[in-house]
């Protein structure tokens, strides 16, 4: 920095007349409202912020003033300076924010470009249905249990009643293991899991058994050679049909609204006594179609078999059927997806096209 | 069961005007489900018509048709005869035939069939001319239906013949039909007697059983009539084959005798065959009252009928002319001990059955041995009517009824005599009686019924209720011979009033513990790879060995270690699957040549494996808990079904699209979802290579856990495989196995303290043979780092004239941090030194 100018006559100072340091205030604004750009401002801001502007030349006169002289033009200057920077500072955030919005709007993107580098897998919709069921079951204190799908006939038929020359036994339509008389089956419902689950883990107990079975069926749009049930199993003391309802009409609500009408009919299980099937009331013609193709006009979809579990079955289990008592069911899996997200043809459930799965989320 | 409502009426009061729908909603409160409502097929204008001419038209096909003029009153608006052309010729001038005119339809076996005017043979034929067939009434369709004869004998309808007057009425085409699906303890409702007991148990109507008054009809047993012999000197489970037989004859029955219309039309109506008198009544009777009968006729039969066992290579041409070599275990109706005439209660003989000619005929009513019959039913693959009804139970005390009205109809419809010799021979065991606590269905159902309605309901259902002090002694009716224990009788309680009157009651369990680890790590599984782009699927688990050779795996390894269906759905598939992949290959192919091209699959799946031989697994009688020993043989008979997880992917990972080309999925992909599950489950997994099918020799992987465990194996699939079984060309793919990821995954991680000291970095590469594994480099890194070494990162692999042949270089960024301090240049250098040293001593690798 120089030092002061002491050849000047300081009266006759040019730049430090008012009106001259107002004319370069003016100037200076001028230049910074006119720059349009930051390169613009920049290249201005030079001239009249910049050690050789008029204003910093006014402002190094100052020291040489007369000491009555210097306050008032020391504060005029400063003040002259001071709106300068101002201004230019002002316009410099001016002219960034606007740089700033222009760049956003020139970096949009197009969002609706379809994405699809790698599209999500899917989980199987049955096996959505078949957690949504276990999860229920969990939240009411219930526990999942599993048994082999190559069973023996004797959990699979023995021990649930079958005697093995009831017709009950013959129209199972079952898988045999080779040799026929070797004592394995491919199971033809998940009710072996109830004498497993007797057997193992006594009573009281209430689980629910979620699995493939399997029948003779040749593929259709209705038969599966495999399908999938959910088994339940509660023997407690003091079990009643009215539980057996229950538990099923909590389910039918859970799985496909409350509005659901459910019927309890009387039917036969060798491993129940008494036992029930229970319907639906058809989803699709609410049981005004006469010709309905889903009920095929009975206004019913039979969902599983029910029962209090037969007293042979807990003799055959080990447990002492004079004081427990219990009641089992098997719904069909399956049939509860169609049911609640109306597929029509079984096929699509066992042919592995992922088009069928991709149709559903990962919540079902 | 099909039950016409017509029928039903005879033994019940079905209200006027109730159909078959509310007949079947009903029936459906008792148990007995609804499984069709059928009535006649045929809609009008169906009406009697008078043939006035008829004019034979050869034509050049060869075939003759009628140009006929039927006269068929006002019905077609202008009383003008009706022209139709008709090809039968069972008819002649003046007939009165049935004719459906155009707006009509009538049921074909390919549905429905509107009848129109149209142009055939050179005629407009205004209609049709139908056949008993056509009409759904019989199974004539040579020959149109003519009234005269269908309703010869019986004056009143004769009399309603009238030109125009409408048919449907007259020939019952406007009756309907229920069908139920009858379970297996129902035997009695294989009947309309049986049917109209549960309707009048449903509804309160009044119900008649036909039997009684039968019964009190039927003449007592004389000494003199056909004897009858019951022998078995082999009944299963100590139950005699036969504990009743009645025997009765009718003679002089008229040949030309035919089957009554309504006989026919209810028939018919309820599923059966029309096909001569005799035949016919004993049908209709089963059909009536649930009995099975049995006509022979009686001039083919010797002095004396025997009931037994048969004899080891006895041989019987049953009535649907086969040939049948007869078993030790079935029981035979024999001709005085010798010559079979009949599977008991299954099929009869073709030497004595009643043909044409036959006057006089033996009517068998007899009580056979459930179990005899199931059996030989199944065996000889004969399910009959009569064999359904004495598998299910027939009412032992109803032979003699049935054989009377069997008689009676006889007598009346064919002219006949009855002898009055009568054979009654037999004693049925009588019912159990069973005891039960009025109070016992109130404790299983939930409901409290008051004891005198457990009692009346067990008398209305037929019971005999013996109700003094304390339990109930119950005798059950003959005709439920289900009725065995006091839950069975709960049943009939709980029905008769009425299931919707139970109440809905959510019990409470104690308790559970939520799902196992094994499920949640199910879960877990299935949730990352379908994250990670794969779509699960689930096939049938059946394999054959073609797609065993396919895969390039062992057959008769692979054979050996799993089990046959002995009944498989299909030949070519008879064995249960032994890895996932044999049958997810399916769901490949499927997706591909159903247009797709990028496919990502995975399963998760029970397989099979066997070790050592298959055994028997015992079977024991119902309602036992076998010993420790029998159990622990049923269990360990049933093979190891371990739970598998697959990957199969095929074409892009990741697709081509606006954002640029597309990537092939290759085996870093399915490196990658390994590691992705050791990640997830928080076990350590290691990759080494092996050469194992169906995988490419040089990329194939097996995969352990850090103590060598095998968990499976994943790879691209080998060329040949691809080819042989038309998979997209480089599919990859691999099997784990879920079990034992699950049991290192049941360990809980124990968790380290942070170091939040500054990381150092130092980057070697390293030349070494390229036959070296990564891996194993790695490994050495690793040990020779020391605990300090934080990460290992492998960042290039390079392989080129600069390292020359053979050889390749591995670049790696280590990373080192102590817990505890700053570490210094120095030390990040030797220690980096002393892996580099290590991997040189270990593989001969050269820092470059």
């Amino acid at each position: 920095m120089s030092g002061p100018n002491t050849s000047y006559d300081p009266v006759e100072v040019a730049v430090l007349d008012p009106e001259a340091v107002e004319q370069a205030v003016a100037e200076a604004l001028a230049a910074a409202a006119s720059a349009g750009t930051l390169a613009e401002l920049k290249a201005v801001r030079g001239a009249h912020q910049g050690d050789k502007s008029p204003l910093a030349l006014a402002n190094r006169e100052i020291g040489a003033l007369p000491p009555s002289a210097k306050a008032e033009a020391g504060k005029r200057v400063g003040q002259a300076r001071g709106r300068v920077a101002q201004a230019f500072s002002a316009r410099q955030a001016e002219l960034e924010a606007e740089r700033d919005e222009r760049i956003l709007v020139e970096e949009a993107l197009d969002v609706t470009l379809p994405p699809g580098r790698r599209p999500m897998g899917r989980r199987h919709p049955i096996e959505l249905m078949s957690q949504r069921i276990a999860d229920l079951f969990v939240g009411m204190g219930w526990e999942i249990a599993e048994g082999p799908e190559i069973e023996a006939e004797w959990f699979n038929f023995d021990a649930l009643n079958f005697d093995v020359d009831h017709p009950a036994r013959q129209m199972q339509d079952t898988f045999y293991v080779d040799p026929p008389d070797g004592g394995l089956v491919l199971r033809t419902h998940t009710s072996p899991v109830q004498a497993r689950t007797l057997l193992e883990r006594g009573v009281p107990v209430y689980v629910a058994a979620i699995g493939r079975v399997f029948r003779t069926d040749e593929l259709d749009a209705t038969h599966m050679p495999a399908f999938h049930q959910v088994e339940g199993l509660a023997v407690d003391e003091g079990i009643t049909m009215a539980h057996l309802k229950g538990t099923l009409d909590r389910l039918a609500a859970e799985l496909f609204g409350e509005g659901i009408t459910t019927r309890l009919r009387p039917s036969f299980f060798p491993f129940t006594e008494p036992s029930a099937e229970m319907d639906l009331r058809c989803f699709v013609c609410r049981g005004e179609d006469p010709d309905c193709r889903t009920c095929k006009g009975m206004g019913w979809i039979e969902w599983g078999g029910c029962g209090m579990v037969n007293r042979n079955v807990l003799t055959a289990c080990g447990v002492d059927p004079d004081r427990y008592t219990g009641f089992a069911f098997g719904m069909g899996v399956d049939r509860a997806l169609m049911f609640r997200t109306g597929v029509s043809d079984m096929r699509d459930m066992i042919e592995g096209d992922v088009r069928f799965d991709a149709q559903f989320g990962m919540e079902i | 069961m099909r039950a016409p409502i017509d029928w039903l009426r005879d033994h019940v009061a079905v209200p006027e005007g109730a159909g078959a729908a509310e007949v079947a909603a009903a029936l459906v409160s008792v148990g007995l489900e609804e499984e069709a409502l059928h009535t006649g097929g045929v809609s009008g204008p169906l009406v009697v018509g008078r043939v006035l001419s008829l004019e034979k038209e050869p034509q050049k096909n060869g075939k003759t048709v009628n140009w006929c003029q039927v006269d068929v009153g006002d019905v077609n608006g202008t009383g003008e005869p009706q022209g139709i052309v008709c090809g039968a010729h069972n008819f002649h001038e003046g007939d009165l035939v049935v004719a459906i005119l155009p707006g009509g339809s009538v049921t074909t076996p390919q549905g429905p069939m509107e009848v129109s005017a149209r142009k055939t043979y050179g005629h407009v034929s205004a209609g049709m001319i139908c056949s008993a067939r056509e009409l759904g009434i019989g199974e004539d369709h040579d020959g149109i239906l003519v009234l005269t004869d269908w309703f010869a004998g019986d004056a009143a309808m004769l009399d309603r013949l009238v030109p125009g007057a409408d048919a449907i009425p007259l020939l019952g085409l406007d009756r309907e039909t229920v069908e139920v699906n009858v379970t297996p303890d129902r035997g009695y409702c294989f009947s309309v007697r049986g049917v109209a007991r549960e309707y009048g148990h449903a509804t309160g109507a009044a119900f008649t059983d036909p039997a009684t008054a039968l019964a009190a009809a039927a003449p007592a047993a004389t000494d003199d009539g056909v004897p009858v012999e019951l022998t078995d000197d082999a009944p299963i489970r100590g139950r005699a084959g036969c504990d009743r037989y009645v025997a009765r004859v009718v003679r002089g029955i008229d040949v030309t005798a035919p089957t009554p219309s309504w006989m026919k039309v209810r028939l018919t109506e309820a599923g059966m065959r029309p096909i001569s008198l005799a035949v016919d009544v004993t049908n209709y009777v089963m059909l009536d009252l649930g009995q099975p009968l049995h006509a022979f006729d009686l001039d083919r039969l010797g002095e004396r009928v025997v009931v037994r066992r048969a004899r080891a290579g006895e041989r019987l041409t049953t009535l649907d002319d086969v040939e049948r070599t007869l078993d030790p275990e079935d029981l035979l109706v024999t001709d005085g001990g010798e010559t079979p005439l009949a599977i008991a209660g299954v099929m009869g003989g073709a030497s004595s059955e009643v043909g044409p000619g036959t006057t006089d005929v033996l009517l068998e009513a007899a009580h056979f041995d459930p179990v005899t019959v199931a059996r030989s039913a199944r065996r000889h693959r004969l399910p009959s009517e009569a064999s359904r009804r004495f598998e299910r139970g027939v009412d032992p005390l109803l032979a003699p009824a049935a054989a009377q009205l069997a008689v009676d109809l006889l007598v009346r419809l064919g002219g006949g005599t009855a002898d009055p010799a009568v054979t009654d021979v037999g004693t049925p065991a009588p019912a159990p009686v069973v005891t039960m606590d009025p109070g016992f269905p109130a404790r299983i159902v939930g409901v409290e019924y008051p004891a005198q309605e457990v009692v009346a309901v067990l008398e209305q259902i037929g019971c005999t209720v013996d109700a003094g002090e304390g339990p109930l002694a119950v005798t059950p009716p003959s005709w439920r011979p289900d009725l065995r224990t006091a839950e069975d009788l709960v049943e009939e309680v709980a029905r008769i009033h009425g299931y919707d009157r139970i109440p809905s009651v959510l019990p409470v369990p104690p308790g559970g513990s939520g799902l196992t680890h094994g499920q949640r790590v199910r879960r877990t599984v299935a949730d990352l790879l379908a994250a990670q782009g794969l779509s699960e699927v689930w096939e049938a688990p059946f394999v054959g060995p073609d797609r065993l050779a396919d895969l390039g795996l062992d057959v008769a390894a692979e054979t050996a270690r799993t089990v046959r269906i002995a009944n498989p759905l299909s030949d070519e598939a008879p064995l249960m699957r032994t890895s996932l992949l044999s049958t997810m290959v399916d769901a490949v192919r499927r997706n591909v040549s159903r247009g797709a091209k990028d496919v990502a699959l995975f399963e998760v799946g029970l397989v099979t494996d066997l070790a050592g031989e298959q055994r028997p697994a015992p079977t024991v009688d119902v309602g036992v808990l076998p010993d420790d020993d029998v159990l622990a043989a049923i269990r360990a008979a049933v093979p190891d079904q371990p739970r598998h997880v697959a990957l199969l992917l095929a074409g892009d990972r990741d697709r081509a699209g606006w954002w640029g080309p597309g990537r092939r999925a290759d085996l870093t992909d399915v490196l990658e979802l390994v590691r992705a599950l050791g990640e997830a489950l928080a076990v350590d997994l290691v990759t080494s290579a092996d050469a194992v099918a169906p995988w490419h020799p040089g990329r194939c992987a097996r995969v352990s856990l850090a103590d060598g465990t095998p968990v499976g194996h994943v790879g691209e699939l080998h060329p040949k495989v691809v080819q042989r079984l038309g998979l997209p060309e480089r599919t990859v793919g691999g099997e784990l196995d879920l079990d034992v990821l699950t049991r290192a995954a049941e360990a809980t991680v124990r968790a380290h303290t942070l170091a939040t000291y500054p990381m150092a970095q130092s980057d070697v590469a390293l030349v070494v043979d390229r036959s070296v594994p990564a891996a194993t480099l790695e490994e050495v890194l690793r040990s020779g780092g020391g605990d300090l070494l934080e990460d290992v990162r492998l960042f290039d692999v390079y392989e080129g004239d600069q390292v020359g042949p053979g050889k390749r270089s591995l670049a790696y960024r280590l990373t080192f941090r102590s817990a505890d301090r700053t570490m210094t240049t120095e030390e990040v250098s030797g220690l980096r030194d002393a892996a580099v040293a290590a991997a040189a001593s270990a593989h001969g690798a050269v820092q470059r």
